[in-house]
C-alpha cells in the first residue's frame, strides 16, 4: 500500500462527515428548539431560552395526554422486548440444527419484513374485525372488540422486531464455536445446563443487542401500529396525529422526550453490552491461572 | 452430536460414572427434532397469527361485497372495480389509479437512486478507507443511532429548516439569492423525497457496508497489481463483490417506500396521492375491501419487483 492517504480518503470523507451532517443535523434542530420560550414559534430564531414546552407535556394541559400514552408505549416496548428476546433466541437455537419447516420459517420472517407495513396492518385489523363479528354472532352479541395494545398491537409490533431478531441470532450463531458446547456435553452437562451455563453468557451481549433492538423498534413504531392497535393511540400514533394540526413548539418538546428515553435505553443496552465484553474477556479465560 | 460419549461409553462402560443413568434419562428425553419444534414453533405461530393469515385475510377480504357500514361476506369484485373506475372509458389518459402508481413508482425510483448514491459511497468509506476497528465500529454507530429515534421526529425535523420562514429560505433570503420564500421546499415531493431518503439510506448503508467488508482485500491489492486503475478496480471488482449487499438494500428501500404512507403524509402534507396512501384513505372510510384490493396490487407489485432482483442474487445464501 502507498504511504499517506489518497486523495479518494479526502473526498469520501467530506461525503461521509457530509451525510452525517445531514443525518443530525434538522434532528439538532428540533432539539434545540424545544427549549424555545413561551413565546417561541416553530422555527429559528429562538425567542428566548426555557424548558416551558417540555413542562408543559408534562403538565397534561398539552394537546395530548402524555402520561397514558407514554406509559401504554412504554408497556407495549417492555412486552415486546421480552417476547422477541425468548422467541428469537429459541428459534435462533432451533437454526442450528436442520428441522423442517426451517424454509418456511425463514421465509415469513423475510417477508414479514419486507411486506410493505400498511399491508400487515390492514390484515391484522381485519383479522381481528372477523373475530369480533364471529364472536358477536355466536357467542356474545355486546362484545365489543377483541383488538387492543397488547392483542392485535403486541402482534403487529412482534411482525417487525421479530425477523430482526431472528437475523441477529443467525449473525450470532455463525461466529459461535459449538465445541464449547460439546465440550460442556462431553462434561456431563444436560442440554438445560449447556445452554445455560456456556451457551448464554457467551451471547448474552448480543441478546441484550436483541432487547434493545425490540424495545425501540416498538418504541418508535407507527406504520404496523396505525391502523392494528385499536382505540388507544401509543406515543408515536399522538405525535402523528399532531402533524397535521401543530402550530406550537410543544411537538418538538414531545419529539425531544421521545428521543430522550430512545436514547436513554440505547446507551443503557451500549453500557451493559460493554460491561459484559469486560467482564467475559477478563474472566472468559483461564489462561495463566494454572492448574486447579 | 453425542458421539464422543457414546464412543467412551462403548469402549469402557464403567469409565465415566454417572453416565449409566444420564444415558438412561436421555432415551426417555425428548427428540431432537421435536425440541426444534418447541424452540421455533413460538415465533412460527406468531408469524402465522399476525402475518400469514392476515395476508389471507386481505386476500379474501378483497373480494368481499361492502356497504357504507359494514363488510358483506359475499363474493365480489366490487373492490377492485371501484378502484379502477373509469380506466378504460378514460383511455389513453390515465386513471386517477394508474397516475397514483406510476407517481409512487417515480418517488420509490428516485429515493432508491438517491438512497444506492449515498449508501455506497458511505458504505465504500467505511469498508476500505476507515482502518481501525475502533473507528469502523464508532462510525458505523453513528450512522445507525438516528435510525433508534421515531421516524415522525427525524420528519418533523425538517419544518423548521424548509418551512416558508425556515433556516434555508430566511438564509437565501438575507443572502439576496430570493426575494421571496421559496414554496415548494416543504409539502412537496421534493421534501417528499428528501424525508425518505433521510430516514432509510440505512438500509442501504447496512447490507452494502456487510458484504464490503467481506471482501478480500488480497483481491483489490491484486487488481491493482494487475494494472487495473481505481475506477477499473471499483466497477470490476468492487460492485460484482457489493453486489448481494446492494440487492438486500435496494429491496428493503423499495419495499418501504412502496408501502409508505406516513412520510408521504406528513411531509406532502397530506396532497400527495401514493399507493399506501389510498390504502389509508380506503380503511378511513371503512371502505376495507377497496383497501384490501388495494393492499393485494400494492402487494403484487411489491413481489414483482423482489422477484426481478432476486433473480439477481440469492438472497437466502448471503444472510
Amino acid at each position: 500500500m502507498k504511504e499517506g492517504r489518497p486523495r479518494s480518503f479526502y473526498v469520501l470523507a467530506t461525503f461521509f462527515a457530509a451525510y452525517v451532517l445531514f443525518l443530525y443535523g434538522p434532528m439538532i434542530a428540533i432539539y434545540v428548539l424545544s427549549f424555545q420560550g413561551p413565546q417561541g414559534g416553530l422555527t429559528f430564531p429562538m425567542n428566548g431560552v426555557s424548558t416551558f414546552w417540555i413542562a408543559k407535556l408534562f403538565q397534561g394541559t398539552g394537546i395530548v395526554d402524555l402520561g397514558a400514552a407514554f406509559r401504554r408505549s412504554l408497556l407495549l416496548g417492555i412486552i415486546v422486548m421480552i417476547v422477541t428476546v425468548v422467541l428469537s433466541v429459541a428459534a435462533g437455537m432451533a437454526f442450528r440444527r436442520k428441522f423442517k419447516a426451517q424454509g418456511i420459517l425463514f421465509y415469513s420472517a423475510i417477508a414479514s419484513l419486507i411486506v410493505p407495513s400498511i399491508i400487515t396492518s390492514l390484515g391484522i385489523s381485519l383479522e381481528f374485525r372477523i373475530i369480533d363479528d364471529l364472536i358477536k354472532a355466536h357467542w356474545n352479541e355486546n362484545f365489543e372488540t377483541s383488538m387492543g395494545l397488547l392483542t392485535s398491537g403486541l402482534g403487529a409490533h412482534l411482525t417487525w422486531t421479530l425477523p430482526f431478531g431472528l437475523l441477529i441470532m443467525f449473525a450470532i450463531f455463525n461466529r459461535f464455536d459449538p465445541r464449547l458446547e460439546e465440550a460442556a456435553r462431553d462434561l456431563g452437562a444436560t442440554p438445560w445446563q449447556a445452554f445455560r451455563h456456556v451457551v448464554l453468557p457467551i451471547i448474552l451481549p448480543s441478546v441484550i443487542g436483541i432487547g434493545l433492538f425490540g424495545f425501540t423498534l416498538s418504541w418508535d413504531e407507527l406504520a404496523r401500529s396505525s391502523q392494528a392497535i385499536g382505540a388507544v393511540n401509543t406515543l408515536p400514533l399522538d405525535l402523528q396525529g399532531l402533524t397535521t394540526t401543530v402550530t406550537n413548539p410543544d411537538i418538538y418538546a414531545l419529539g425531544t422526550v421521545i428521543s430522550a428515553v430512545s436514547f436513554t435505553v440505547i446507551t443503557l443496552a451500549l453500557g451493559t453490552i460493554h460491561v459484559l465484553n469486560k467482564r467475559q474477556a477478563a474472566k472468559g479465560s483461564d489462561a495463566g491461572q494454572g492448574l486447579v | 452430536m453425542d458421539t464422543s460419549e457414546d464412543i467412551l461409553q462403548q469402549a469402557s462402560p464403567g469409565l465415566i460414572p454417572g453416565s449409566g443413568t444420564a444415558r438412561a434419562a436421555k432415551v426417555t428425553r425428548l427428540s431432537p427434532s421435536f425440541i426444534s419444534w418447541l424452540q421455533a414453533g413460538p415465533m412460527m405461530l406468531v408469524f402465522l397469527a399476525f402475518f400469514l393469515i392476515p395476508l389471507v385475510f386481505v386476500v379474501i377480504v378483497s373480494f368481499w361485497d361492502y356497504n357504507e357500514y359494514q363488510l358483506l361476506p359475499a363474493f365480489s369484485g366490487r373492490g377492485y372495480t371501484d378502484t379502477f373506475e373509469g380506466c378504460i372509458a378514460q383511455l389513453p389518459d390515465l386513471c386517477t389509479i394508474a397516475k397514483t402508481y406510476l407517481k409512487t413508482l417515480k418517488l420509490c425510483f428516485l429515493v432508491w437512486v438517491i438512497t444506492l448514491f449515498i449508501g455506497f459511497w458511505v458504505a465504500y468509506f467505511l469498508a476500505f478507507h476507515v482502518k481501525s476497528k475502533t473507528w469502523q465500529m464508532g462510525l458505523s454507530l453513528l450512522c445507525t443511532i438516528p435510525f433508534w429515534t421515531s421516524n415522525v421526529i427525524r420528519m418533523i425535523a425538517w419544518i423548521p429548516l424548509l418551512g416558508r420562514n425556515g433556516l434555508v429560505n430566511s438564509g437565501l433570503v438575507k443572502a439576496g439569492l430570493i426575494n421571496h420564500p421559496i414554496e415548494w421546499l416543504l409539502f412537496s415531493e421534493f421534501s417528499v423525497v428528501l424525508a425518505l431518503v433521510h430516514l432509510f439510506t440505512f438500509f442501504m448503508v447496512v447490507p452494502i457496508f456487510n458484504s464490503m467488508i467481506r471482501i478480500d482485500k488480497a483481491l483489490i491489492e491484486a487488481a491493482y497489481d494487475a494494472g487495473a486503475t481505481g475506477f477499473q478496480t471499483l466497477v470490476n471488482v468492487i460492485i460484482p463483490l457489493a453486489k448481494p449487499g446492494i440487492v438486500i438494500g435496494s429491496i428493503f428501500v423499495i419495499t418501504i417506500v412502496m408501502g409508505d404512507f406516513i412520510t408521504i403524509g406528513v411531509m406532502g402534507g397530506q396532497q400527495i396521492a401514493a399507493a399506501g396512501k389510498i390504502i389509508e384513505t380506503r380503511v378511513n372510510a371503512l371502505q376495507f375491501p377497496a383497501a384490501a384490493a388495494n393492499a393485494v396490487i400494492l402487494l403484487a407489485i411489491t413481489f414483482l419487483i423482489i422477484t426481478m432482483m432476486s433473480r439477481i442474487v440469492d438472497i437466502k445464501k448471503e444472510l
